[in-house]
């Protein structure tokens, strides 16, 4: 075979005009479509500053003191809240405890107790399985197993169980990886001060991975507390003109209070859905900067 | 240390494992079962929600013929003569779902990729928790959202539609589903190591052939499971449909006219005065189980999509 025949030094392989031209064609392409990348990401934004600017505007001329203490009324104006904000309080202080206790107890088991096998990976499956779930279905299950089953009635017990459950995958999850996060060297050097493993759990891990814990089950209440369609389904009082007094009186909560206010025709009921609807986002709001501060203040980095 | 105090320890040692009824070794042997409890909570909580559908859906069955559920395509719950095909409400719930990912799918995406390999990191910083604000923000609002805002708005551009339709709840389910697939896409691509996005920049590609040709075929996996999570949830969406859809059962497919979905169907029945027992009751049962199958397929096919197509760098 001959050998191809020597190229000229000063030959050329790139054509600089070409590679000119392609470049800064594909740079004005590049340009063009961040900028519609950039359109695609603020769409979301300008939807919540609509939102939240709308509803301002509708709801707060409804917003007073006598629309927290009032009760819902067919007429608008002296219409107000107060049993439905007083329910969605209840069932916040029912679920948190319920949460605390079986999410993290479960989020400790499986981090610390459980040994790698069929049994723990059936239930973390199983855990994130039932994250999927509609919260109707939850609801569903409220209603046959809380409402029907155990004779509970459409009462607050019965809201609080079905919400919590509901919540309850989430905040194993966020606990596991709060969990997660606390270095093996802390374990260790209690193990080795002659600590046994509950007492290192106890007093190690947890306060360490607390304010993790504490985070995600705030967000996970603050999820709750706005879900409408479980309560519909354990039958929160569409109307109610008390406020709850114990864990069996029948309740209705803010969500329901202004699904019901929505699905009215007369325009003054809108106003006061806005008005709810403020007031239920404040709170959530507020939740939400209560974890996010707790994050920040207490969170440390091992 | 002299012998005098270690001897002591050792002693100490040795009187605290004779203890066995302290309450240290009670509670070392009883909490591992109560821990264990309280994580086989979510296993009964499973088996809570399989056994209710199953049990109610069959007495449903025993009312209705299977072949009539799964063939009619009349949903007619109310007649004199009720007729459960479930055509119609599974027409309307995937009608809702297409619009809601045709909406959700272009501008998370788009959100995720500016996100991940545009922007700057004091920007990002900014941007990201306020599309966890909008993942905050609850349902029936959205459903107010979409009710009083949208449809007026969705009137002025397309004379001729219904109050209650399915365009406005698919445009505010799928605007509902946004952060959760931006942000389940974006955590795929940040995923992509930067050597990867490196060598496509020093052989001359401009960033956005580095996000197309580059960072998005690598985390393909991670995109695609974030898409079908958002079918799912776009399936299981409740009160957005339920307040601005309507409740007109058909299986007709006119996004300008009111649909009902299966969800809608479920709270419509929790909401009025069908007596425990009926079949009206049962079908809601009958309804849920069939959503629960497919969100439940769903999960599993986007949990199956990350393991079997996760690259590893």
């Amino acid at each position: 075979m001959a050998l191809p025949e020597k190229q000229p030094v000063d030959k050329k392989f790139i054509d600089p005009a070409a590679v000119k031209q392609s470049i800064s064609k594909r740079l004005v392409v590049n340009r063009f479509t961040k900028s519609i990348f950039l359109m695609g990401l603020l769409f979301g934004l300008v939807v919540l500053a609509v939102l939240i600017t709308g509803v301002l505007r509708d709801g707060i001329g409804y917003l007073s003191l006598d629309f927290l203490q009032n009760f819902p009324s067919r007429r608008p104006e002296r219409a107000g809240i107060y049993p439905a904000l007083m329910g969605s309080i209840w069932l916040m202080v029912m679920i948190i405890p319920m949460i605390f206790l079986i999410g993290v107890g479960s989020a400790i088991y499986l981090e610390e107790y459980a040994k790698k096998g069929r049994m723990t990976s059936f239930i973390e499956v199983n855990i994130s399985n039932l994250a999927g779930v509609p919260s109707i279905v939850f609801g569903l299950l409220g209603l046959t197993f809380f409402v029907r089953n155990m004779s509970l009635g459409s009462t607050l017990i019965s809201g609080a169980l079905t919400l919590g459950l509901m919540s309850l995958p989430v905040v194993i999850v966020s606990s596991q990886e709060a969990i997660r996060a606390v270095p093996q060297a802390m374990r260790h050097a209690s193990l080795a001060l002659g600590a046994s493993k509950w007492q290192t759990t106890y007093k190690v891990v947890l306060p360490a991975s607390l304010p993790g814990i504490i985070t995600g089950i705030i967000l996970s209440v603050s999820r709750a507390i706005g879900e409408t369609a479980p309560l519909i389904m354990v039958g929160a009082a569409i109307f109610i003109a008390r406020a709850p007094s114990g864990f069996f009186s029948e309740f209705t909560a803010l969500p329901i209070q202004i699904y019901n206010w929505t699905s009215r025709p007369q325009e003054e009921f809108q106003y006061l859905a806005s008005a709810g609807i403020i007031v239920l986002m404040v709170i959530l709001i507020a939740m939400n900067s209560v974890a996010i501060w707790i994050r920040n203040k207490y969170s440390k980095r091992y | 240390m002299n012998s005098q105090t270690n001897g002591s320890v050792r002693e100490l040692i040795k009187k605290n494992r004779q203890k066995k009824h302290s309450v240290k070794n009670v509670m070392e042997r009883i909490m591992p079962i109560v821990l264990f409890m309280c994580a086989f909570v979510s296993v009964v909580t499973t088996i809570g929600i399989i056994l209710t559908l199953v049990l109610e859906t069959e007495h449903f069955f025993e009312k209705v013929p299977f072949s009539q559920f799964f063939g009619s395509t009349n949903w007619y719950p109310l007649n004199s003569q009720p007729e459960y095909g479930i055509w119609p409400l599974v027409v309307g719930t995937l009608e809702i779902t297409v619009i809601a990912m045709l909406v959700a799918v272009p501008i998370g995406l788009t959100s995720a990729i500016y996100l991940s390999e545009y922007a700057s990191d004091k920007m990002r910083r900014i941007l990201k928790p306020i599309l966890e604000i909008l993942a905050g923000v609850p349902t029936i609002v959205f459903g107010f959202f979409a009710l009083t805002y949208v449809t007026p708005f969705l009137e002025k551009l397309i004379p001729g539609l219904a109050i209650y339709n399915a365009l406005s709840p698919g445009i505010v389910v799928g605007i509902m589903i946004i952060p959760m697939i931006a942000s389940i896409s974006e955590d795929a691509m940040s995923s992509v190591p930067k050597k990867i996005r490196d060598g496509a920049l020093a052989l001359g590609s401009t960033r956005l052939e580095v996000a197309t040709k580059v960072v998005v075929p690598a985390a393909l996996s991670g995109i695609i499971a974030s898409i079908v999570l958002g079918i799912s949830r776009a399936i299981g969406e409740t009160m957005i449909v339920t307040i601005a859809g309507g409740s007109n059962p058909t299986a007709a497919i006119d996004p300008l006219e009111p649909v009902q979905t299966m969800t809608a169907y479920i709270v419509q029945v929790a909401l009025g005065d069908a007596g425990y027992g009926t079949v009206e009751y049962y079908s809601i049962y009958a309804v849920g189980t069939l959503l629960f199958v497919f969100t439940l397929a769903m999960n599993l096919l986007a949990n199956w999509i990350t393991r079997r197509f996760r690259e590893e760098y």
